[in-house]
């Protein structure tokens, strides 16, 4: 099976070295068959890699151990779904759902980005090719997962951190986004090569960038939980490297999907927004590299691989390739359009892009200094939380004012009088709430009170939005209240799940203020029978139990906790034994309080030999409002990305001529 | 091994029929160009963007009228422009449409 595993992977190669040769050679010569021959050859390469796909599943699940990777991260006793997980559990599997998802979207995209033009089409082929043929390239020959050995009688295990329910769907939605960042970044490669600088790259591309957004985002929020509910230090994100290497192409597409309104309106920022998304997809390309290079040591690293180089060259190329691409194609991307007014919608969008890239830039720059300065000096300087704190706070803050500002900016121009017209409800509603924290005693956070207060001028003007929007089409139409919402929202759904996505990030901004400004933390050795106080809860330790799992042997702490004389029931935080992997997992028991979106967070620091235990307690407010946020922000996706018939049906007439399959 | 070696195979050959399948289809064509957009067609898309760009900044701005997002001076302010540069561009549209039209008529003939 290995052998089938290896030659479907080699002809995934070879098939997208065809489609990348074959297909720039018919974009640049003009073949029509040249051109539908590399455009299969791409659906070929993703059939071939389903192939190897399930080669590398069925040796997981038979717990076939010639297969060097399945010894590497599994064992007899690991539940079948983490075995299957383990799909993505190592490099090399990882790296095999790169390459399958590449092919996927690859697929969907060419088959269905007919709007972007076949000239264009054409050209998008051998971009996919080309970064397909890097990833199939690095899985032949230098990281694949179809080596063998001698079968051994059993496997090293799973990482104990990755045995979790999260496993199953945290890589593979980041995959799903990273990877879908490819497409906007072939398209926009395919335009300017074609020299078809116009809009139809952006339109064909819309909903393939959101989803990639989408998929990013949630699959940063899954991770930021996994950390929160398994890794075991009391947090969510830790600004680890490979955390940071998700935000930042996440960030640059965030500002990409704002700016590109930009040019859909006013024909503004084109070279702007090419800029963007080779940085989007440059960063994603990065962030793969930072997981699987090895090159910097953090929990998700995996081992000091050969594949940095690789990696390394790759990003060069098509970080040189791609700019210099956009500064050939320069002419082309003029436009006679300028900002009318400092004070408009779009210099609002504007202000946004810039705070976006500045975060994601210094993020980029604490990532990379470690890795420059131990080049250098040989030493490895390290950044830590307070100089992404510090940029957070300088660029995160203004970021979630201008989330409640921009909605109320008119386009064009906005008048002082229209201005105070529709800032007064949000400001007198951000100011009230502010007085009210400081009265509360919130003053101890600075950071906090400016963050609640913005967040509460965001979302009342996000409310105000919806309610003036509807109140406008009721006006319009003389319908009731829910059909000129539903229909408000309907006519316009990128705008109004954009309103909704804001909404998430404003509950988001809410509860890290809340649960990292203002969390209470004590820690205590206590034997049976001790107390402990956090934040008015009173924790009592009775003692500790033991259970013998397949894989594993489970020592929890009993602590009741009460409120008062009311007893609010009893948490089991502990410890994992894993037999096979030879390691111990931390893992907390959590209170979750309903009505007040708080947590109380039981970590056992230590498991003493004389029956003690070092408790650590964390009192977190409001940080459920983080995971409520990911709901919203699905659902504020969903809205933005459903299809709108009519705004399809003027996208065809538009491009009724131009919109031919190669 | 016999499987994997079957299984390969029919991969392999699926694939090559996939690659050559445009030229088994087509053996022989008199047309095998890749068909671009003439500069017509490319004027006609320019203009057609530039419709639903005025258009859209119409719309736009009639709402954030409503919304009382623009005041009853900076919208009279604006309307007037927009109107004028949405016109220019359906007429742009209309004339090229013409353009074609007549263009088209003689090369038929």
């Amino acid at each position: 099976m290995p052998d089938l595993g290896r030659a479907a992977l080699v002809t995934s190669l070879l098939l997208l070295v065809y489609a990348l040769v074959a297909g720039s050679l018919a974009a640049w010569k003009g073949r029509r068959r040249l051109a539908e021959s590399a455009q299969n050859a791409l659906i070929g390469s993703f059939a071939a890699t389903i192939v190897a796909a399930v080669v590398l599943l069925a040796a997981l699940a038979r717990h076939d151990f010639s297969f060097q990777y399945v010894a590497d991260h599994t064992s007899r006793e690991l539940p079948l779904g983490y075995t299957l997980t383990a799909f993505w559990g190592g490099q090399e599997g990882s790296l095999l759902l790169w390459l399958l998802v590449l092919g996927g979207y690859s697929v969907a995209a060419v088959l269905t980005g007919k709007r972007a033009g076949r000239d264009v089409l054409a050209w998008v082929v051998p971009v996919l090719g080309f970064v397909g043929t890097f990833f199939a390239f690095m899985l032949v020959f230098v990281s694949s997962p179809f080596a063998t050995q001698r079968a051994l009688a059993d496997g090293a295990g799973l990482t104990p951190s990755l045995q979790n329910p999260y496993m199953a769907i945290h890589p593979p939605m980041l995959y799903l986004g990273y990877v879908g960042l490819t497409v906007p970044f072939a398209f926009a490669m395919g335009a300017l090569l074609s020299r078809r600088t116009d809009e139809r790259w952006i339109v064909a591309t819309r909903r393939w960038t959101l989803a990639a957004w989408a998929f990013l985002g949630i699959g940063q929020l899954l991770g930021a939980h996994w950390a929160y509910v398994e890794i075991g230090w009391g947090g969510y994100y830790a600004w680890d490297p490979v955390e940071n290497a998700a935000l930042m192409p996440w960030l640059a597409a965030t500002a990409f999907l704002h700016s590109v309104m930009i040019q859909e309106r006013r024909g503004m920022l084109r070279v702007w927004n090419m800029v963007l998304v080779v940085l989007a997809f440059c960063l994603s390309i990065f962030g793969t590299f930072l997981t699987r290079s090895g090159v910097i040591q953090s929990i998700h690293s995996f081992a000091q691989s050969p594949l940095g180089s690789w990696f390394l060259g790759f990003i060069c190329l098509t970080t040189v390739g791609s700019v210099g691409l956009v500064l050939l194609r320069l002419p082309l991307l003029r436009t006679k359009t300028r900002l009318e007014s400092l004070v408009s919608r779009e210099a609002t969008f504007l202000y946004n892009n810039l705070l976006l890239v500045a975060l994601a830039l210094t993020i980029l720059w604490g990532v990379v200094y470690p890795i420059l300065s131990e080049a250098v000096t040989g030493e490895a300087a390290s950044v830590s939380k307070p100089y992404y704190n510090f940029f957070l706070h300088s660029f995160g803050l203004p970021l979630l004012l201008l989330m409640g500002i921009g909605p109320l900016v008119a386009w064009r121009r906005a008048s002082l009088r229209a201005l105070g017209r529709t800032f007064l409800w949000p400001l007198a509603a951000a100011l009230a709430a502010g007085v009210v924290l400081l009265a509360l005693g919130a003053g101890s956070s600075r950071v906090g009170v400016i963050a609640y207060t913005f967040s509460v001028f965001g979302l009342a003007s996000i409310v105000l939005e919806f309610a003036r929007g509807t109140s406008a089409r009721r006006a319009l139409g003389g319908v009731g209240w829910p059909a000129a919402f539903s229909s408000l929202v309907a006519r316009n759904r990128r705008r109004y799940g954009g309103y909704v996505v804001h909404a998430s990030v404003v509950l988001l901004a809410i509860g890290v203020a809340g649960s990292s400004a203002y969390q209470t933390v004590r820690e205590a050795r206590l034997k049976p029978g001790d107390t402990m106080t956090v934040a008015g809860n009173r924790l009592v330790f009775r003692g500790f139990e033991t259970r013998m799992e397949s894989n594993h042997r489970a020592i929890r702490g009993l602590v009741d906790v009460y409120r008062g004389d009311k007893y609010l029931g009893r948490y089991k935080p502990g410890k994992n034994e894993y037999f096979a992997e030879d390691q111990i997992s931390n893992e907390v028991s959590i209170r979750h309080n309903p009505l007040t979106g708080g947590d109380l967070f039981l970590i056992a620091d230590q498991v003493n030999a004389d029956g003690s235990i070092d408790l650590k307690a964390l009192q977190k407010p409001l940080v459920n409002l983080i995971w409520l946020a990911g709901f919203v922000f699905v659902g504020g996706a969903l809205i933005a990305l459903w299809p709108d018939a009519r705004e399809e049906r003027r996208l065809a007439e538009r491009y009724a001529g131009a919109a031919v399959r190669i | 091994m016999t499987t994997a070696l079957v299984v390969g195979a029919l991969l392999a050959i699926a694939c090559i029929g996939l690659v050559a399948l445009p030229f088994l289809r087509e053996p022989s064509v008199r047309d095998d160009r890749l068909a671009r957009p003439d500069e017509l067609e490319q004027r006609r898309l320019a203009l057609a963007e530039e419709r639903d760009r005025a258009l859209a900044a119409l719309k736009e701005l009639e709402f954030d009228h409503r919304t009382g997002k623009v005041s009853d001076d900076d919208y009279r302010e604006l309307v007037g422009p927009l109107r004028a540069h949405a016109a220019e561009a359906l007429r742009a549209l209309d004339l090229r449409a013409e353009h074609t039209a007549e263009e088209r008529v003689p090369a038929r003939g």
